[in-house]
């Protein structure tokens, strides 16, 4: 038929567009076009599925474009209020929420609709697998989201023995999923006891997970949300959620496989390690005997004054602190005043990759002032002071040197090795990790105890009008 | 097994092209540098919202008088769409913040 030509074109086009904006989205001068470009697939996708002809089809356009009209003004609104710097946990509720949406239509088609003709075996593992990984997907992104937040302690919602408890749940629903394929049983009981494992399993997965991790986490569901959107294609003989599904499921499972490569470890090591978990009880010990010293904020502000080179190294306390504004405003002071001033990212500092990256793009901080990795550690020898704006496991030497320690071998910012090191700090508590850490107890480190934003505040006013 | 051999069968092409599906989407995020891990995960955040036609096409099969299924179908509309439009709106803010200082 040719309408069903030129509705197939769409979709067609639908996945061009997904894949060229993925493309674009990688490189940051194309990445906004790529990302339009890819919303113009969807576009053209939803489209083409509210007007394309269907074997059945009682229309029902009112309820499709009240849905539409409902989710849209939602999703607009929550996108447009947040805080950029509480912008990981929405990506983690917006996943969620998807993944929530694939639990919905699989339990219809596994209850709701009634079949003409049985089910195939594979036809059924489809679909209660696209139920499973919807569920994990769907509970796990709203823990992350809530442990971002700040509503769920790191410790809560924990399993005894979580390892074992979760592989029991994993290999569980995944039996189910074979057995009530191979009988073809659809059975309520049988359904709604699969769909509750899956959503416990989805909150025990991430719960024991630290919070050093949540970046980790966060694209690993997003690539199941996409793995999901794949097996629900399959359902429906859709080549757009086919496609799109299983280029989210690749790429999200790559940029995990990257992040981790970042700290050093390994997926599995992430999954069951539970960062912190088995936090260093002797090293907590030792620091209690250690004192960290601390700085008068006019001492700070002359140091920095007279220091010829400044490196920030920024943190989630920034995020938190909603501390760019000031941190750029300290850095135009210093640098009128003849200071040569950069910026230090982790790859995983913040709560996302890339999300210092974000908060100092939105105060205008140039490419050129942010050193990687890499860059920043041949740097930092020669640097006069560095100022640690609430980051801590990312600069915990004992990475470097304690075997013992659950973060040993996770590449870190040697501020160590500056003149000296500036510790802005809410309080003497260990990092999202759990960890403690031996830099605040060095000879060339000073705490400024506070509000990482207020700190910067008085060391910028200290800066103008004191030196 | 036989069930698992024919679906194979008949299905052949599409298991082509979600294999290169799958190394396409590594190529295509294996070169990606940090500073843009945040947005690229966003972005593809939305695409994953895809998950919506579904819906749309479990409201389009419903009778109009089955009320309780079209009620899910909704739910599950408006669940995906606010995944994909609040997706794309958060990585537009995002990287209108990256062209701002060029």
């Amino acid at each position: 038929m040719m309408s069903s030509f030129w509705f197939d074109t769409a979709y067609f086009a639908g996945v061009l567009l997904f894949i060229i904006g993925l493309q674009r989205l990688g490189h940051p001068a194309t990445a906004r076009r790529g990302n339009l470009l890819a919303a113009g697939g969807m576009g053209l996708a939803i489209l083409a599925a509210i007007f394309s002809p269907l074997q059945t089809d009682y229309g029902n356009f009112l309820w499709i474009i009240l849905g539409l009209a409902i989710g849209a003004a939602v999703g607009f609104m929550a996108a447009k209020r947040v805080q950029m710097t509480s912008m990981p946990q929405l990506v983690s509720l917006f996943n969620g929420l998807g993944g929530a949406c694939a639990v919905v239509i699989s339990m219809v088609q596994l209850i709701g609709v009634e079949q003409t003709s049985p089910m195939s075996q594979p036809e059924l593992g489809t679909i209660l697998l696209t139920l499973v990984v919807g569920s994990v997907a769907f509970t796990g992104s709203l823990v992350a989201w809530a442990k971002l937040d700040g509503r769920l302690k790191d410790n809560a919602l924990v399993p005894p023995f979580p390892t074992i408890f979760n592989m029991g749940l994993l290999l569980v629903s995944l039996g189910m999923v074979i057995y009530l394929a191979i009988i073809g049983e659809g059975s309520s009981l049988w359904l709604i006891s699969l769909l509750a494992i899956s959503l416990v399993y989805g909150i025990t997965f991430v719960s024991p997970i630290g919070g050093a991790d949540m970046p980790v986490v966060i694209s690993l569901l997003n690539s199941f949300t996409g793995l999901t959107a794949a097996l629900a294609g399959l359902i429906y003989g859709n080549q757009v959620m086919l496609m799109g599904g299983i280029l989210v499921g690749s790429s999200g499972t790559i940029l995990t496989v990257l992040m981790c490569k970042a700290m050093n470890r390994s997926l599995w090591n992430v999954i069951i390690g539970g960062f912190g978990s088995s936090g260093g009880g002797s090293s907590s010990a030792a620091a209690g005997e250690q004192v960290a010293k601390e700085l008068s904020r006019p001492d700070a502000a002359i140091l920095l004054a007279y220091s010829q080179s400044v490196i920030i190294v920024p943190g989630y306390g920034l995020a938190v602190a909603q501390a760019q504004r000031a941190c750029r405003a300290l850095d135009n002071e210093l640098t009128a005043r003849g200071v040569d001033v950069s910026y230090a990212i982790h790859p995983v500092a913040g709560r996302m990759p890339g999300h210092m990256n974000v908060l100092l793009a939105e105060v205008d901080v140039p490419y050129e002032k942010l050193l990687d990795l890499e860059q920043a550690n041949e740097a930092l020898p020669n640097t006069d002071v560095v100022i640690v704006v609430g980051a801590n496991d990312v600069v915990n030497p004992s990475a470097r040197t304690d075997t013992g320690s659950p973060i040993y071998g996770m590449p870190i910012l040697d501020v160590d090795k500056a003149g000296k090191v500036l510790i802005m700090k809410r309080s003497m508590r260990p990092g999202y990790a759990g960890v403690q850490n031996p830099l605040f107890f060095l000879e060339n480190s000073f705490m400024l105890f506070g509000d990482a934003k207020d700190t910067l505040q008085a060391l910028l006013q200290e800066t103008k009008v004191g030196v | 097994m036989e069930a698992f051999i024919a679906f194979v069968q008949d299905n052949l092409l599409m298991i082509y092209s979600v294999t290169f599906a799958v190394f396409l989407g590594f190529e295509l995020i294996s070169k990606v540098p940090t500073v843009i891990h945040t947005p690229l995960m966003s972005g593809a955040n939305a695409i994953s919202g895809v998950v919506i036609i579904g819906a749309i096409l479990l409201i389009r099969q419903t009778p109009s008088d089955d009320y309780l299924v079209l009620s899910f179908g909704l739910l599950g509309v408006i669940l995906g769409m606010i995944n994909v439009v609040g997706g794309f709106a958060v990585t537009d803010r995002m990287l209108e913040m990256f062209k701002k200082k060029k």
